[in-house]
């Protein structure tokens, strides 16, 4: 399988890799996939009192294109305000990448992972 | 063209390089000067010449597994052998019963020949091995019913290199009347392989496994007690009528002298894999969660099987991108789905999705061996940094007690 530049980028050079303290009421996390299909993301985002995502952190288990489809989001996520990330599609990421059709799942999960660490982070705003 | 630098070979398994010995006996075989006739022509020395060095190596792949020449048939590989065997048989027996019994673990050649007869009205059994690959011989024994005309079972796995008992299948088989079909495509020149003493009725081999050519097979058919089968290739009725089509001369040489040298060599380089495998094993076993797939005493020295768990195998393969290995992960598979072989072993999906087959041959060397213990250890760190699951394991959750959001 031949990966974009891009990606091997990503994937030798994976930015903002690690996390938050998940219990930090600034921090959302959304965490989708299953090991059963072979790709879990774990995506952070530290919102500020803006409301805009000031830091984000990933980790992720799976193959190239899904690393580098988590990590080019956290690139992108910062300095957004929870809006603009929300609208973020994966689409956008899978062109970014190059992604070829068999991995464009990956960047559909990428995209559920911000949109779930938006809805944690808001869920704990409004407790 | 850009030159890439070659990565090590490890991917034995998948296809092995031709042997110099072997590609130079092929090229004799090949222009004007060469030994370029048809060996089905009768009537001039071209013909004569060329029918000459195919019966050699006839002879020479009988050798290697002490079989008759005369029950060796040529094909274009192990999955054509594999077809003509299930099919030939099932076709040709189909009055005196319509069941099969075969494992969930063969090469899908097997397996895919097999779903073919259940389309055409024939009932097949698909046994579970045991949690080493191996099949359980009571639980074979109590799959065979009355209307069973065939059993299949490979000699050694592809994916985990296990080797299965098939003496005492065989015994089992004859015992009943019924038909045994092993594929050997990995095991011949690798294990000793005795067809006067096992009870094998039909075998398949490929040359492309044992530093031949690809495109080139064999199929063994029993004589004594003599196996019939229906041909699946219709022509002028080449080899005893059970496969029609011009022989090609250089390919068969080819696995002749492929299959010489395997023969010769085999003692002396099985305990050479053993070595370097061991040396591979050593390095990697302290790793912690790392779990070998299939039983590792009766399983052939060259092949490595290992997950590494918490970290997903395409993005390993990725990360050895110095060395070609194959992986069980569902992303290096064309289907999204994890190797079918470890999930019959009852390896959880992660474990699939993890796994690593090394396989090691004729020119694999120590220091290539150190080179990828290094380079392991250092990217399986490396990943697990970036892994959402090692970290969970190591805060001591149970992960399979998540509930997972997967979509």
């Amino acid at each position: 399988m031949a990966y974009s530049a891009k990606v091997l980028d990503h994937y030798e050079n994976p930015r903002n890799v690690g996390s938050f303290d998940k219990d930090d009421r600034s921090v959302g996390t959304g965490m989708v996939g299953a090991p059963s299909c072979g790709d879990v993301m774990k995506l952070q985002i530290k919102v500020n009192e803006e409301g805009v995502i000031e830091d984000a952190k990933f980790k992720t288990y799976g193959c190239g294109s899904a690393i580098a489809s988590s990590s080019l989001l956290t690139e992108w996520v910062k300095g957004k305000t929870l809006e603009e990330a929300t609208r973020i599609k994966n689409s956008d990421i899978a062109e970014e990448l190059a992604l070829p059709p068999v991995k464009i799942h990956c960047s559909v999960l990428a995209e559920d992972a911000i949109k779930a660490a938006i809805a944690d982070y808001q869920k704990k705003a409004g407790a | 063209m850009s030159e890439t630098k070659h990565p090590i070979y490890l991917d034995y398994a998948a296809t092995t390089p031709v042997d110099p010995r072997v590609a130079e006996k092929m090229m004799a075989c090949l222009t004007m000067e060469g030994n370029f006739g048809n060996p089905a022509s009768r009537s001039h020395s071209f013909g004569w010449n060329a029918e000459a060095a195919v019966e050699e190596a006839r002879r020479q792949v009988a050798g290697l597994v002490n079989a008759d020449p005369r029950e060796i048939i040529w094909t274009s590989g192990a999955t054509e052998s594999d077809n003509l065997a299930l099919k030939g048989v099932a076709h040709f027996y189909r009055k005196k019963g319509r069941h099969i019994v075969t494992s969930r673990t063969e090469h899908k050649a097997v397996l895919d020949s097999c779903r073919q007869l259940e389309r055409e009205g024939y009932e097949v059994t698909y046994l579970t091995p045991e949690e080493n690959g191996l099949l359980d011989l009571d639980k074979l024994k109590s799959a065979l019913r009355d209307d069973t005309i065939l059993v299949s079972i490979m000699h050694v796995n592809n994916e985990i290199g296990v080797i299965q008992d098939i003496a005492a299948i065989g015994e089992i088989t004859r015992e009943r009347g019924i038909l045994f079909h092993s594929d050997a495509a990995q095991s011949a020149g690798k294990v000793p392989i005795d067809l006067a003493e096992m009870k094998v009725d039909l075998m398949s081999f490929s040359a492309h496994k044992i530093y031949g050519p690809k495109g080139i097979g064999a199929l063994y058919v029993r004589r004594k007690p003599r196996v019939r089968l229906e041909a699946q290739m219709h022509g002028g009725g080449h080899e005893r009528g059970m496969r029609s089509g011009t022989l090609p001369t250089h390919q068969i040489v080819g696995m002749g002298e492929a299959f010489r040298i395997a023969r010769e060599e085999m003692a002396e380089e099985n305990a050479r894999l053993l070595g370097l495998r061991n040396r591979l094993l050593n390095g990697l076993k302290d790793i912690e969660e790392v779990y070998i797939n299939g039983d590792l005493e009766r399983r052939i020295p060259g092949n490595l099987n290992v997950s590494f768990n918490f970290v997903e195998g395409e993005s390993l393969i990725m990360a050895l991108k110095d060395m070609a290995v194959s992986s069980g992960s569902a992303c290096t598979s064309a289907s999204l789905e994890p190797s079918y072989v470890l999930r019959a072993l009852g390896r959880e999906d992660e474990l699939a999705h993890s796994s690593i087959r090394f396989t090691l041959g004729r020119f694999t060397t120590a220091e290539e061996v150190d080179f990828v213990v290094e380079t392991v250890r250092r990217k399986v760190d490396k990943l697990r940094e970036l892994s959402p699951l090692w970290e969970m394991y190591q805060e001591g959750i149970d992960l399979s007690k998540v509930e997972w959001a997967a979509h």
